[in-house]
């Protein structure tokens, strides 16, 4: 399919700077482009968001798409699909990439359909096959007890990246690159959704996906009151608390705690389980820790066995003991 | 909305105004799945690497999917408050009649099987095809509800196909819905809480497990699914060739499926007391400067 060529990033901002994910996605889809000796781009879609253009340049992009316009304030299915729907009908790449994210989750699989072509979502690796040229898409499946490698028969090839699964370039302000602005022709009128508002929780202390100690508790902990005490040594640690789903669907804590496939992506250096069977749902938002400790009364939980460090007991007693010999070590 | 006339497969007037007599009883379809339990211990997980297959393991169960079934409940949550119909739609082959009819036994009011061994072994593309074709024969729906993905395959795609298909809006990850004034208010889960969109019917939304937790069947409720007629189409009923849908379908190839290996080198620490064991495993994480 000589007429799609190179690699689009979607490009999303978070806080106004260029998202963590899309750096990443720049990282990995460098690397694809090397590999097809072609060009990676960045698309940035939004309000006011011009600016992040350089700022994707020096994470290796060496096109810039620019669609700057007020009706692209909110993320909203049908703006943002018929804008990219144009824009990839213009540049007509081979591969589009976007992040597993709240925005990447809804708009990809709607964007394929839209243009007839298939998305394989929440990969973890990408490789250009040496043979076929065709993108190898690996996906973990069955909540993370299997991995699937897919290809796609039909242009463009596109996937969705979960976070922290790809690396980004060094920033280098010194690359140069091209930025193209391209106008929305959006029609209010297509637009058949409205955002009436949006509420975004706010975070005391270190945010979960950035820490790098997290505590996370399971079913096992029993009780809001249980989460108190994984509170306490998140403390001691300058560390974030998580959970497994059971303690977010019974709310024990709030649903931005849970880490796992349908909630955060975690990698930290130390991830903490306690009372935690280790679900390979939930294994498979903090599988990326460096090191994991399990604390679990059940020797035969799945925890232990990507855990490093285990103690297999009941968690209320080693946990308070736990805590206090830390302080203690920590004090030295 | 559907026009006033409208009737439906079974022959009834659908129209919201003539049937119902208010605008927020709504049509309500919600497609479900047939999956391996999920919850089922990962030790037990097997594939059949020859086949690239999932091995349905002894003692294990089949289940309808669980973000499926907060669909259900999403569904059940909206008849409860404004009354309306809701049809549950499946896809899927060797389906079993006990798991199948859950919906039906949550409160549903009839059940639709797409049954047929060409719809097997589909990808995201052609299960959403076949599904929307079900859907444009059912006709008259203003609400469509879809789990926000499906427990097998983690794709979270065939609601947003199916809304494209038909040209339909989509709400994704649902967590909270209520319908007033013939308007559908979606709270949606964003990544540092949430949104609320609005939109009007018809519309497509997934759910997710946010919303709450999904009722069980009462013993009244299970007995009367039990009675219920059900209807399968095959995929001349829908109106597409076997080529369209099912494996023969599929716009994405499967190359290889396989289980990850963990090392599974836990160190356990121990003690005298669980106490001194926590101290321990404290100086440890020390020892290894991972503190």
């Amino acid at each position: 399919m000589a007429k799609y060529r190179g690699v689009m990033v979607f490009g999303e901002a978070k806080d106004g700077k260029l998202a963590v994910i899309t750096t990443e996605l720049l990282g990995c889809g460098r690397k694809l482009a090397n590999d097809l000796g072609q060009e990676v781009c960045c698309l940035l879609v939004g309000a006011n968001i011009s600016s992040l253009a350089q700022e994707a340049i020096a994470f290796g992009a060496d096109k810039v798409y620019v669609v700057d316009d007020q009706l692209l304030k909110d993320y909203q299915t049908d703006s943002y699909v018929s804008v990219v729907e144009q824009v990839a009908r213009q540049v007509v790449p081979g591969v589009i990439l976007l992040g597993q994210t709240a925005i990447g989750r809804d708009l990809a699989p709607r964007l394929a359909f839209r243009l007839g072509t298939a998305v394989t979502t929440d990969c973890i690796e990408l490789a250009i096959d040496p043979d076929s040229k065709l993108l190898r898409q690996t996906k973990p499946v069955y909540g993370g007890n299997a991995q699937a490698i897919f290809t796609c028969a039909s242009y463009p090839q596109m996937a969705t990246v979960r976070a922290k699964a790809m690396s980004p370039l060094e920033r280098d302000e010194s690359r140069r690159g091209e930025v193209i602005t391209i106008k929305a022709s959006l029609d209010r009128q297509t637009i058949r959704t409205k955002v009436l508002e949006k509420v975004v929780e706010e975070v005391v202390g270190i945010k979960l996906e950035d820490a790098e100690v997290v505590v996370g508790g399971g079913r096992g902990i029993g009780s809001a009151d249980g989460f108190k005490q994984l509170e306490e040594l998140a403390k001691i640690l300058n560390g974030a608390v998580g959970a497994s789903r059971p303690p977010c669907d019974n709310g024990w804590v709030p649903t931005s705690y849970q880490v796992g496939l349908t909630g955060k992506i975690i990698a930290p250096d130390l991830y903490i389980a306690v009372a935690l069977s280790g679900s390979s749902q939930h294994m498979a938002g903090c599988s990326g820790a460096k090191n994991i400790v399990a604390i679990n009364k059940d020797p035969e939980a799945n925890i232990f066995k990507q855990a490093r460090f285990g103690v297999v007991a009941d968690w209320k007693v080693v946990l308070s003991a736990f805590t206090s010999k830390l302080r203690e070590l920590l004090a030295e | 909305m559907p026009s006033p006339e409208s009737v439906n497969i079974y022959g009834e007037i659908t129209s919201n105004f003539s049937r119902r007599g208010v605008i927020d009883a709504m049509n309500m379809i919600v497609c479900v799945k047939q999956v391996i339990d999920p919850e089922a211990p990962p030790a037990s997980f097997k594939v059949d690497p020859a086949n690239n297959k999932v091995v349905l393991p002894p003692g294990v169960s089949l289940v309808i999917d669980p973000y499926a079934e907060y669909a259900v409940e999403a569904a059940l949550r909206v008849k409860d408050a404004h009354g309306g119909r809701i049809t549950a739609l499946s896809l899927g082959t060797e389906l079993v009649p006990e798991v199948i009819r859950k919906p039906l036994a949550m409160g549903v009011d009839e059940l639709i099987l797409l049954e047929d061994e060409a719809f097997a072994e589909g990808d995201s593309w052609s299960t959403a095809y076949a599904l929307a074709m079900a859907l444009r024969k059912v006709g008259d729906y203003d609400l469509i509800f879809c789990g926000r993905e499906a427990s097998d395959w983690d794709a979270g795609q065939v609601g947003s196909g199916i809304a494209e298909i038909l040209g339909l809006p989509s709400v994704t990850l649902a967590r909270k819905i209520e319908v007033t004034d013939g308007k559908v208010r979606v709270e949606r889960v964003i990544d540092d809480g949430y949104e609320a969109v609005e939109v009007s019917p018809p519309a497509l939304i997934t759910v997710s497990n946010e919303i709450g937790e999904p009722r069980y069947p009462t013993i009244k409720g299970i007995m009367a699914a039990k009675k219920k007629e059900l209807i399968i189409w095959k995929p001349a009923d829908i109106g597409v060739e076997p080529s369209q849908v099912g494996s023969a379908g599929r716009r994405t190839r499967l190359l290889k499926l396989f289980q990850p290996v963990h090392e599974g080198r836990c160190e356990i620490v121990g003690g005298e007391s669980p106490e001194e064991a926590a101290a321990n495993l404290a100086m440890k994480l020390r020892e290894a400067k991972v503190l």
